[in-house]
């Protein structure tokens, strides 16, 4: 027998509460694995009635993703024999690979967009989060609803005006005006979610490094944020994700350099038919960067979701 | 180390008066204890020194300079706090290393593994240093950051009720350590404390505070011998001291006096008033005897072995008594 504890729960409740999560989690996971496969099916098997579970796997999808074909005459595909194995799949359709697509380059502005956005608006947030949880502030209870009313309403709704004014200010389709515009939008949740945060930090703390011969601000880097990594790393994904996916704003401020990828996924569709299979590989590329920084901080976030649930 | 000085120090938190015009000065070398109740203004005071909380009017002086306009790293004073004292996130090493590390004693690392080892040694946590301070019970906790101030060599140490989570026995052989600490290094302290042992046994000079005036100050004995109201005496002295009505025992008395006091050990016996025995508690060393004189609870001590029993009777007499009026300033 083991010892008796009342928070700790019997076996039986912890195996159905296991069944329900992993039911869940499969669920939840259908949709994904579903794209992930498509990734790898022939156009054909794709669309296929019934679905197809098995098939056989091919890259074909991720080379039509990277690259833009051309259709040639019988000739010329004579003439040419296929330079390597990528130029070999395409070759079945009468095509030839004649350049990479600008997928590379939409994801890499997504890339730079999203992850620049969420650290402006992490740096931006703790740094005022951080000032109303601990100064005195004239009208903080007011500043801090007007920066919470900027949410309000859909940010598309404000779509024109920022359209026009991004334009006199020469921001349209640039990075700089992407990761400006996504800050504005994520910095009052990483601002209320941060205070959250830094709030539940008692002041002893920084009082003591105060006494201990440091300044404020390295009261607040050595003592502050390391306590506050797990909100730090919370508000941070929450702000990726949002900037990472965010899709109407991209459509109308972006076109030929700052494009990111999810404006540009929908257009592949139009490029030789209906070429599901790398939209899904593009799809499943665009997955990976939240997906990889979502579980390296996953640590964290479990532990930020409960934060400041129960007083210590 | 230095003298710290407060001249006419007040300061308010919205409507309550933590600390009210205060005047004290911790002489160079001298451990001061602040004793009074809770709320009566004890860490609002070291808060001040420390250069936490800005007083509304009034001055600090720390070596003879004002600082009012220094920050607290400038004051050079170390503090242990009443609590959430530890950093969670380093280790027990770490913690006590922390003060060294500033970019203002940017202590040597030889010399901090040193000092850290030499004050874990005192407080008897050399095999705790690696663990993560959250891995502490709340007595290793305190003393850690006792520790943490100990590694330095600051103008004045404060400490607010250091020893209140220790065990008895931890507890004395702490007190025996910051009084070695003290006469050694010549350290010069400001010490909140509630124990009574701590105070008598430890401090040069008692403040006493009541709701943010510090009513006296003076040596241990001249608190517990002479203390200027009833509410001073009531601070030391255990058991308390008895307080009835002037006049009780037909005694001579000054004409204004409303009460008198009497410590416990200020009770003659064999002579007097009648009094019950409610209760005897043998203490060991010594006997308690709770009586009833009158409707007046009084308590006296006695020696170890009385054979008094619950119901007797005995006569006491008031030796050495203090009168007080009816504001409870002492006047005789
Ligand atoms: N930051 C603050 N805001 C508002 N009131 C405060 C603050 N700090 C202290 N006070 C008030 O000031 C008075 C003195 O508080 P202080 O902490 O100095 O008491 P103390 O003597 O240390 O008591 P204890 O023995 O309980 O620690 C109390 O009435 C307290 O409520
Ligand atoms: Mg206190």
């Amino acid at each position: 027998m083991s010892a008796y504890s009342i928070t700790e729960p019997s076996g039986r409740s912890k195996w159905f509460a296991g069944t329900l999560v992993i039911l869940y989690a499969l669920i939840t996971m259908i949709p994904l694995a579903w794209i992930m496969l498509t990734g790898f099916k022939s156009p054909a098997d794709a669309i296929s009635y019934p679905p197809k579970v098995l098939f056989e796997p091919t890259l074909e999808g991720y080379v039509n993703l990277f690259t833009t074909r051309t259709r040639q005459t019988q000739e010329f595909l004579e003439a040419n024999p296929p330079q390597n194995w990528a130029d070999e799949i395409v070759r079945d359709y009468d095509m030839v690979i004649v350049g990479p697509s600008k997928f590379g380059e939409r994801f890499l502005n997504s890339v730079i967009i999203g992850f620049g956005s969420t650290f402006l608006s992490i740096f931006l947030g703790t740094l005022a989060a951080y000032a109303f949880s601990r100064f005195k502030i004239p009208l903080a209870d007011d500043l801090l609803f007007f920066i919470l009313s900027t949410r309000m309403m859909p940010p598309i709704a404000v779509a024109i005006p920022i359209f026009l004014m991004y334009r006199n200010l020469g921001l349209s389709d640039t990075h700089l005006g992407m990761i400006l515009l996504y800050t504005a939008v994520n910095i009052s949740l990483a601002v209320w979610l941060l205070k959250g945060f830094i709030d539940e930090i008692p002041r002893e703390y920084e009082e003591a490094a105060l006494i201990d011969g440091y300044t404020r601000f390295q009261a607040f880097y050595k003592v502050v944020l390391p306590q506050a990594a797990t909100g730090i790393a919370s508000t941070a994904i929450f702000c990726l994700i949002f900037a990472w996916n965010e899709y109407a704003f991209a459509v109308l401020l972006t076109s030929a350099t700052a494009q990111t990828a999810p404006p540009f996924i929908p257009t592949i569709i139009g490029v030789g038919g209906l070429d599901w299979p790398a939209v899904a590989a593009g799809a499943t590329i665009f997955l990976l960067p939240v997906m990889i920084f979502t579980i390296l901080l996953r640590k964290h976030l479990l532990r930020g979701i409960t934060f400041g649930a129960v007083r210590k | 180390m230095a003298e710290v000085q407060l001249h006419n120090v007040s300061k308010s938190f919205k409507s309550t008066r933590a600390v009210i015009d205060m005047n004290l000065t911790v002489p160079d070398g001298a451990f001061v204890v602040l004793l009074g109740p809770t709320g009566a203004g004890k860490t609002t005071t070291l808060r001040l020194i420390a250069g936490l909380e800005k007083p509304d009017s009034g001055s600090v002086q720390i070596a003879g300079r004002d600082v009012a306009g220094e920050t607290p790293a400038q004051r050079d004073v170390a503090m242990v706090f009443q609590q959430y004292s530890l950093y969670p996130h380093l280790t027990v090493r770490d913690n006590l290393a922390f003060p060294l590390r500033s970019p203002i004693l940017k202590t040597p690392e030889d010399e901090i593994t040193r000092k850290v080892n030499e004050v874990a040694e005192v407080l008897h946590i050399p095999h705790k240093l690696d663990n993560k301070a959250t891995a502490l019970s709340g007595g290793e906790m305190q003393r850690v950051s006792i520790g943490r101030a100990l590694v330095r060599d600051p103008a004045i140490y404060l400490m607010d009720e250091p020893l209140s989570s220790l065990d008895a026995k931890l507890r004395a052989d702490l007190r025996v350590e910051l009084k070695r600490i003290h006469a050694e290094l010549a350290a010069t302290l400001l010490y909140v404390t509630h124990d009574q042992i701590e105070a008598m046994t430890m401090a040069t000079h008692v403040g006493v505070l009541d709701e943010g005036n510090l009513v006296q100050f003076g040596t241990p004995r001249e608190i517990y011998e002479n203390p200027a109201s009833t509410y001073v005496a009531a601070r030391l002295g255990q058991p308390r001291i008895n307080l009835l009505p002037a006049g009780t025992f037909d005694e001579d008395m000054p004409p204004n006096a409303h009460q008198i006091g009497l410590r416990p050990e200020h009770i003659a016996h064999g002579t007097g008033k009648a009094a019950h025995v409610v209760r005897v508690e043998h203490l060991g060393d010594q006997t308690r005897l709770h009586l009833k004189l009158g409707e007046h609870d009084v308590i006296t001590l006695t020696e170890a072995h009385t054979a008094l029993q619950p119901g007797e009777t005995i006569q006491i007499a008031p030796r050495n008594p203090l009168f007080f009026d009816a504001a409870g300033v002492r006047i005789a």
